[in-house]
């Protein structure tokens, strides 16, 4: 990478499902062409796109940020939106305010957020009730990273 | 075991890919509706027993990279699902089998599930 670090943006589209997903497969072909390990690619992949599909499925409009550092890379979904009441209420597996829109398209089961949690090495969200959510996933580049599964 | 394999043991038709069947190995096996789960439970190599017929399902074969996806029940993709996956070189099988029986079909052959918990059950 050269010390440099490269930021690339990807739109998302609220309610749209015809095109959800295609930020995540973006971000992926970028990753591979960078040569990062395909064990973190699948990581970065998965939780990509499910922070993607919650903005498609909660969100009026929103933006996947890709960060990619020499040591690190960062994806930000930060969106325009109801935002979130309970986060810790929301992070419990099966805990969902989907619509049934979402479970027809074999999401809104309440897993986005503990899978992202599980593949992310750090994981922040902020979120103000009827403006929006910020979710900051950090991925460490170094393979001798202590993972923190839980 | 590959996909022609896998074709001829659930009576299969080929709606992408007949052309390098031979090439796809499969590891592992999920059935599943939930996108969710298939996300967070499957391995690489997994072939994925499924019901459900849109967009998002060839985009999380595309995530993870699924070997390639069994719609089950004989229900088929529409054309945009299935140009998607042509484009994205991802084999899609049909069969009329039920999910139930379709995992079984495949489990009894020996092909492990993404728990890895069971022992091989030959015939």
């Amino acid at each position: 990478m050269n010390g440099a670090e490269m930021i690339l943006h990807y739109p998302v589209e609220g309610g749209n499902y015809s095109t959800a997903g295609e930020a995540a497969s973006k971000i992926k072909k970028v990753l591979k062409q960078l040569g990062i390990s395909a064990e973190l690619i699948r990581r970065i992949s998965i939780a990509a796109y499910e922070a993607e599909m919650n903005i498609v499925i909660h969100a009026v409009q929103g933006e996947i940020r890709l960060k990619v550092g020499e040591k690190k890379i960062s994806i930000t979904a930060n969106d325009k939106g109801p935002g979130i009441v309970d986060v810790d209420l929301a992070m419990q597996e099966g805990y969902s305010t989907a619509p049934d829109s979402a479970r027809e398209m074999g999401f809104g089961a309440g897993m986005g957020l503990p899978n992202i949690e599980k593949c992310a090495d750090n994981l922040q969200i902020d979120s103000v009730l009827k403006q929006g959510t910020k979710v900051v996933m950090a991925f460490f580049i170094n393979q001798q990273h202590e993972r923190n599964e839980n | 075991m590959n996909l022609t394999k896998i074709k001829e043991l659930l009576k299969a038709d080929v709606l992408v890919g007949e052309e390098f069947l031979d090439q796809v190995e499969v590891l592992t096996v999920c059935g599943a509706d939930l996108m969710s789960d298939v996300l967070a439970f499957t391995k690489e190599k997994t072939l994925l027993l499924t019901g459900l017929t849109n967009n998002q399902v060839i985009r999380t074969a595309e995530m993870i990279d699924l070997s390639g996806i069994v719609f089950v029940r004989g229900k088929k993709p529409g054309p945009d699902v299935i140009k998607m996956a042509k484009e994205k070189r991802l084999p899609l099988l049909l069969t009329f089998y039920p999910l139930y029986e379709t995992c079984g079909i495949l489990f009894h052959t020996g092909l492990q599930g993404c728990s890895g918990e069971y022992p091989k059950v030959r015939p």
